[in-house]
């Protein structure tokens, strides 16, 4: 089979763009991918684009070329990203295409995501008598992991205040204020025992990827990343997940972060222990501690000692969202795990200038998780 | 004259009477028997699309909880306009854990562990003054305070 290769990534800035469509926003992520790759728009023979607020976002071929290449769109919720570079690598690896596009777009207003609970399939009373938020659930999952594995408050507002610190060292993110872990701790409790600044916010902003086979990668780049698996999965029956108005009792079910992760590190014949560089779904500060154990990164409960000894700092021996996560960044859910990836590539070809962390990493991972219960994740390495 | 309306038919037995006290209404899949709440003809573990009524216990513990300390966005919340924290929480019954507003808001005061038993709580007023209950689920050490809970 043909292995698909990054040989360009393109961010536009995550934050708040007032008066610029996300289809703009798209294309400028789209031009910085082409760029970076060396290529023109007429090359691309196919793609995969994503969005939660666009309902065409495939309308982007309107600001960058009508050249009638099948421009799919797809979406996944949280995970939407992690699906369209799947689907990009799996064109080439199945044959289809030898060159193809990756984007991700949105522009969410402020308090975005107040949806009617029929969306996710639950009747309107869980919605009138204020059960369905999302963020409910990030409260209760991290408070009961907290019980179970001794994670304190320090350590929640340690992670969150390392984002802020990743985020303020890079240009394109959004929240770029570094915040102590005093101060983070001090802000107001939105959903016990989460506060407001361990909370990651939905905001604008696009991202962009150029693949190709592997076989061709020389004639655009001498610094390619592989793509060596991507894996998408949903809830199972006993798992608890976001938006469950009951779920079964008995033993526990693995959350399909667990699931996605075995199956990506399996078929990339790559193991926890060779992961050098992690971007983790942070919707919140308790997401990121709960994910670097169901990423297999560590065992329940080591975090609290990995976070204190500064292991997921730039610096550490397992950086975790090197550039901000969503917490430093912002959610625009259809470009966000592209975001990551963007992040991983930078990485990977020590190009990350003042967020590089040290050393020839080979190895980076990324992890999105969303509503309702689904997980992507992706391997890459050099 | 005050008139008390539930959230939503079929959610819980409605009034709640001596013979008939309060319960949630779950169902039962009559080809593998997986209880679901809120009731639905579609079993999620075997497929089935039969299903019969199934009345849940009114008491378990509970697995974990948050506070909702903003008012949520409205639509879909409907409570009322002026906000008062609440919190919410799953309560592990025998059949299944189910999701619900607790009746103490005070997250100091809640337990994982700790027994809760089922109530009602009007969580919202209509304009023309129909009082509006859901489910809640209260700490059962002091059945007292469950009795008398208000939004």
């Amino acid at each position: 089979m043909t292995e698909a290769v990054v040989i360009g990534v393109g961010l536009h800035p995550f934050g708040r763009f007032p008066g610029k469509p996300a289809l703009d926003m798209g294309a400028d992520a789209v031009r910085l991918a082409l760029a970076d790759a060396g290529v023109d728009w007429p090359q691309v023979q196919g793609g995969y684009i994503g969005s939660y607020e666009v309902a065409n976002p495939d309308a982007i071929v309107g600001r960058l070329g009508l050249t009638g290449i099948p421009l799919r769109g797809v979406f996944n919720g949280c995970a939407t990203a992690g699906t369209a570079v799947a689907l990009a690598a799996r064109a080439i690896e199945t044959g289809e295409h030898d060159l193809t596009i990756a984007i991700g777009l949105d522009k969410h207003p402020r308090g975005a995501f107040a949806a009617d609970p029929s969306v996710a399939g639950i009747p309107s009373w869980y919605g009138q008598t204020g059960l369905f938020l999302t963020t409910h659930f990030f409260g209760m999952k991290i408070n009961r992991y907290m019980h179970d594995h001794g994670i304190s408050h320090e350590t929640l507002a340690r992670v969150a205040s390392k984002n802020f610190r990743n985020a303020a060292g890079n240009e394109k993110a959004w929240r770029r204020t570094p915040l102590s872990p005093e101060e983070i701790l001090a802000s107001p409790v939105l959903n016990h025992p989460l506060r407001q600044f361990m909370y990651c916010g939905p905001n604008e902003g696009a991202a962009a990827l150029v693949l190709c086979r592997a076989d061709q990668a020389h004639k655009y780049t001498a610094t390619p990343v592989r793509i060596r698996a991507t894996a998408l999965r949903s809830r199972r029956l006993g798992a608890f997940e976001v938006q469950s108005p009951s779920f079964p009792v008995g033993e526990p079910v693995a959350s399909p972060t667990v699931d996605a992760s075995r199956e990506a590190y399996e078929r990339a014949g790559i193991g926890p222990e060779d992961v050098d560089v992690a971007q983790l779904q942070d919707t919140d500060a308790g997401s990121e501690i709960i994910h670097m154990a169901e990423n297999g990164l560590c065992k329940d409960g080591e975090q609290e000692r990995l976070v204190a000894e500064g292991a997921t700092e730039i610096g550490g021996r397992l950086p975790v969202n090197t550039d901000g996560g969503l917490l430093g960044n912002g959610e625009p859910i259809g470009a966000s795990g592209l975001r990551q990836i963007h992040e991983i590539v930078l990485q990977l070809r020590g190009a990350a200038g003042s967020r590089q962390i040290p050393g020839t990493p080979r190895v980076g991972y990324t992890h999105l998780y969303g509503a309702p219960g689904a997980s992507a994740v992706t391997i890459l390495s050099t | 004259m005050t008139t008390t309306q539930p959230v939503a038919e079929g959610l819980f037995t409605w009034p709640p009477t001596g013979s008939a006290p309060l319960r949630l209404i779950g169902s039962e899949c009559t080809a593998c028997g997986l209880v679901s709440f809120p009731a639905s003809p579609d079993c999620v573990r075997c497929a089935s699309t039969e299903s019969k009524e199934r009345l849940l216990s009114d008491r378990g513990t509970l697995w974990t909880y948050t506070t909702q300390n903003f008012r949520p966005p409205s639509p879909p919340y409907d409570g009322p306009r002026a906000f008062e924290p609440y919190s919410v929480g799953y309560v592990e019954l025998p059949e299944l854990l189910v999701e619900a507003r607790l009746t103490e808001p005070d997250p100091e005061k809640l337990r994982i562990g700790q027994h809760m038993l089922l109530t009602l709580v009007p969580y919202t007023v209509r304009d023309d003054g129909t009082e509006v209950v859901t489910f809640a689920f209260a700490p059962a050490e002091d059945p007292a305070e469950s009795e008398q809970e208000t939004p």
